[in-house]
């Protein structure tokens, strides 16, 4: 006869040891790694771009996948029919067994790890901006108003969250109920000599198995109680009036304002392709700036020979023809801006898009305007967009701008729609690689 | 709490346990805990193992067994148990009471079956317990020693993870040390006797390599790794240790999953059906013996496979056939004889070489299938041509036999400390990705070159993972 043993549940004890946290938590950041690898992919995917930043995205990802020398698609295998299985029968779909089958399946072929991860865009924008910042732009007054405090601690409380406790103070708050309570002990001792003489005894008892252990005795010292010196550590937990949390408060900062002026060039030259392109790059440089101002206002304009101003729809939509003068947007820009964003309350984004085919006798008057606009910019960038091959038989801008030399002037060129995230990237942290 | 108490487990355990030893099953003591879902699932992340060593992948599992359990694409097993002893299961505390009883019983076979089959003699249960606690703490200090941390330990546990299959698989075959391995090189060198060498040549004497690292192609390739590359820290060789140890102890549920899941069901029917269970419970219990043991479409599960077997090969002892006692004569031992000495000697691969019946394959339609296209196309089915055929295949699929065999040829390979690997290639390609990913696991791990020498749609192919990354090039 064997012997059988039945435990009960315990769910406090379940509840305390989630073995597995930390292995989750590992495993969460390794996908997040995933995806920051991948981010290129994910933002040349179309359907992200102009979408509100609550909406869930499915973003592929390849799984944290763990790699063995596994059998390949010519293997065979061995399966169960309903009792009229027929040679030439079709079964299932190449390379796609082993997943979903689960542990019955006679595991013989490599599962696909390929998932499908849900993140809110609004999370997306954040793993992507995680290693960009601003470049640091010698604007001090607009510095200050931009200064970030989100929180601010504010003294100290009873509850809280768990990564707002504060060990040092929980403790000294055990050590000084720890002491109360001794003396407490002690005052009722006194009040009832009999309970306290078998108090003694007791102690006494254990106390001689504590000199056994010697070191309990050391331990009981080092916890700074030598009340009695052949007292026994006794179990004294931490309660939850000990805990004491920290007690932060969100603080309202100043406002701080910023206007993106995304400038296109909508001439008969800018075919879709190079709109959408365009179109990624303002999205990106639009959700980055959201994710550092308050509050952003942005602005459209289209130009061929004139520049208007236009809602987001007409921008991104409207074909137009004709000309190119590069000047009437940056002109409209700078009125724009004079008439409604004063360079001293807003921080100002220009960024504009061309295929950089402009009409010869605009170029000097399109370097001075960008001149004057880098000059009330925090930054001020041209993009040209030459989808692949076309470079060699257009014009470029890129080497008029070159003359145009300006800390806050960038200029980026972008090819195929892989491309922007790089040059979105090249272009934020320009500056930083100066520092 | 579903009407049950554990005092009702453990009246049901004392029938059950009668049934145990009525049977003559020999079972290590046993232990139960209830336990709730939440557990369960990480009792499955970690195989069972509660005070497993930390690695992302357990997080990996138990989030996607999480997701599948609740999206209801999957069930949670009734029961967990773990080859130790004394013998530890996990119930699960929102359970009906049916299944409660139900799942003591398929867990005394389960039980019965780690002390019994051989391929469990090398796990040592007793320390099984102590043994991944001890890992666990080993891989926690490394983690915690500044010297190395967390990314240090991952790198090599990711890149041993991988390898830990590769390894000899029949662990009841002794490994030879160095030293018998030298003594079997020189004797084989000699020329075998011959009772006629007056009329033949004596053939030429070819001295042995005994220089050669590895004397014979080397399985272990972790172990090997171990040994023999000289730049791997102390803590980078205990990690590739605590790795194998772990395969070590699992491969013998790998190559047993179909026998031990079908002796389990078999067991818990036999028992179930012996102990008089009241009408609602025993309504209850075949409908649940039914969910899990019913065929698989297109698949293989192996607890419908397994009990076939058993309860087939108990039938041919007790109640033979009048063609099967021609065949084979009258039966000199019970039914159950049979079986308990079977579950004591065989493994998956014997097992079904030697017990599953053309007529058996017939009757559960079993068929083999190639990939033709996109598609998946039947290719042979258990009728009188093809059944061999299918039970080959079946045969090699199972167990060990999904993952390839690869041995170390030579570590030295050019004189440049490169490592020539093996695939004993048997019409199954490697899978080219995965091949990359892990050659270059191997390539972390050795620190040098890595070749492996395979077959890709008929050709000759070296793969080479070197500081220049993966190449693949194909021999004339």
């Amino acid at each position: 006869m064997v012997d059988t043993i039945f435990r009960p549940f315990r769910s406090s004890e379940a509840e305390r040891s989630d073995r597995s946290a930390g292995d989750r938590l590992r495993h969460r950041q390794k996908i997040r790694e995933s995806i920051r690898e991948n981010i290129a992919d994910i933002i040349a995917e179309e359907s992200i771009i102009g979408k509100s930043r609550d909406r869930v995205i499915k973003v592929p990802i390849r799984g944290i996948r763990e790699y063995r020398f596994v059998y390949g698609d010519n293997t065979p295998g061995v399966g169960q029919g309903d009792g009229d299985s027929q040679p030439g029968q079709v079964v299932g779909k190449n390379g796609q067994e082993g997943e979903g089958q689960g542990e019955d399946k006679a595991g013989d072929r490599p599962g696909v790890d390929y998932y499908e991860t849900d993140v809110t865009l609004e999370e997306l924008i954040d793993i992507m901006f995680e290693d960009l910042d601003l470049p640091d732009l010698e604007r001090k007054a607009l510095r200050q108003l931009e200064a970030p405090r989100s929180s601010k601690r504010r003294g100290y409380r009873q509850v809280g969250i768990r990564i707002r406790l504060d060990k040092h103070r929980t403790v000294k708050s055990r050590i000084k109920r720890r002491f109360a309570a001794e003396r407490r002990r002690r005052a009722a001792d006194e009040a009832n000599p009999i309970d306290a003489a078998r108090d003694a005894a007791l102690e006494a008892a254990t106390g001689a198995a504590a000199l056994a252990a010697p070191g309990d005795a050391e331990a009981a010292d080092e916890d700074g109680i030598h009340a009695t010196p052949a007292q026994p550590a006794r179990r004294f937990p931490f309660h939850v009036d000990d805990l004491v949390y920290r007690h932060v408060t969100t603080q309202m900062r100043r406002e701080s304002n910023a206007v993106v002026i995304c400038i296109m060039d909508t001439s008969g030259s800018m075919d879709t392709m190079k709109k959408y392109l365009a179109r990624s790059f303002f999205f990106l440089l639009y959700q980055f700036i959201c994710t550092k101002y308050r509050s952003v206002e942005i602005v459209f304009i289209s130009h061929h020979t004139e520049a208007n101003e236009v809602s987001e729809d007409e921008f991104f939509h409207k074909g137009e023809s004709g000309g190119t003068f590069i000047s009437s947007g940056y002109q409209k820009a700078l009125d724009i801006v004079a008439e409604r964003y004063h360079p001293s309350l807003w921080n100002v984004y220009a960024f504009h898009c061309s295929d950089g085919d402009n009409f010869d006798s605009d170029n000097t008057a399109a370097l001075r305007a960008a001149h004057e606009l880098a000059d009330i910019c925090n930054l001020f960038g041209y993009g040209e967009i030459k989808p692949l091959g076309s470079r060699y038989y257009e014009s470029s801008m890129l080497n008029i701008f070159r003359r145009l030399d300006a800390d806050n002037f960038q200029t980026v060129l972008i090819e195929r729609k892989e491309d922007i995230w790089p040059s979105f990237k090249a272009f934020l942290a320009k500056d930083k690689q100066q520092d | 709490m579903p009407g049950w108490s554990l005092d009702d487990l453990a009246y049901w355990d004392a029938k059950i346990r009668a049934q145990v030893d009525a049977l003559g099953l020999d079972c290590y003591p046993q232990e139960f805990e209830l336990c709730n879902h939440s557990d369960m699932l990480a009792y499955m992340a970690y195989s069972g193992i509660p005070s497993h060593y930390p690695h992302w992948s357990y997080g990996k599992a138990f989030e996607k067994l999480k997701t599948l359990y609740e999206y209801g694409l999957s069930g949670l097993p009734y029961e967990m148990v773990i080859n130790s002893n004394p013998a530890l299961a996990y119930l699960m505390r929102d359970n009906s009471l049916c299944l409660q009883v139900l799942t003591i019983a398929h867990v005394y076979g389960h039980n019965d079956f780690f002390k019994n089959n051989f391929t469990f003699k090398s796990t040592r249960a007793e320390f099984t317990i102590g043994t991944f606690k001890a890992h666990a703490e080993r891989v926690r200090a490394y983690t915690e020693d500044p010297s190395i941390g967390a990314d240090k330990v991952e790198n090599i546990l990711d890149a041993a993870h991988a390898l830990s299959l590769q390894r000899r698989r029949n662990l009841a075959v002794k490994k030879l040390s160095p030293e018998e391995e030298r003594q079997e090189m020189l004797r084989n060198a000699q020329a075998a006797h011959d009772p006629f060498k007056s009329i033949h040549r004596r053939p030429d004497y070819v001295e042995p390599d005994l220089q050669k690292a590895p004397l014979s192609p080397e399985p272990d390739i972790l172990l090997f790794i171990r040994d023999h590359n000289p730049y791997l820290a102390n803590w980078e060789r205990d990690l590739l240790t605590v790795v194998d140890e772990e395969a070590r102890y699992f491969i013998p549920q790998i190559e047993t999953k179909i026998m031990n899941e079908g002796w389990a069901s078999w067991v818990h029917r036999e028992i179930l059906n012996a102990i008089e269970l009241p009408q609602d419970l025993h309504l209850e219990f075949l409908v649940r013996h039914n969910q899990v043991v019913r065929p698989t479409p297109g698949g293989i599960n192996p607890y419908h496979l397994g009990l076939k077997i058993w309860t087939d090969l108990k039938r041919r002892f007790d109640e033979p056939t009048p063609e099967e006692i021609r065949e084979h004569g009258t039966p000199a031992k019970t039914g159950m004889q049979k079986l308990l000495e079977v579950r004591e000697t065989d493994r998956d691969q014997s097992f079904l070489r030697r017990f599953l019946t053309e007529e058996l394959m017939r009757e559960m339609d079993l068929f083999e299938y190639e990939p033709k296209g996109d598609d998946l196309v039947i290719s042979k089915v258990a009728d009188e041509q093809g059944w061999r055929a299918v039970k080959e295949q079946l045969i090699r699929s199972v167990g060990m036999g999904g993952i390839p065999v690869i041995r170390i040829e030579d570590a030295d390979f050019g004189h440049k400390r490169t490592l020539y690997l093996m695939h004993d290639h048997d019409g199954r390609d490697l899978q080219l990705e995965n091949g990359e990913k892990t050659l270059g696991y191997v390539y972390r791990l050795w620190g040098r070159e890595v070749v492996l020498e395979t077959v890709l749609a008929g050709k000759r192919t070296l793969l080479t993972f070197n500081d220049r990354g993966f190449s693949a090039k194909t021999l004339k």
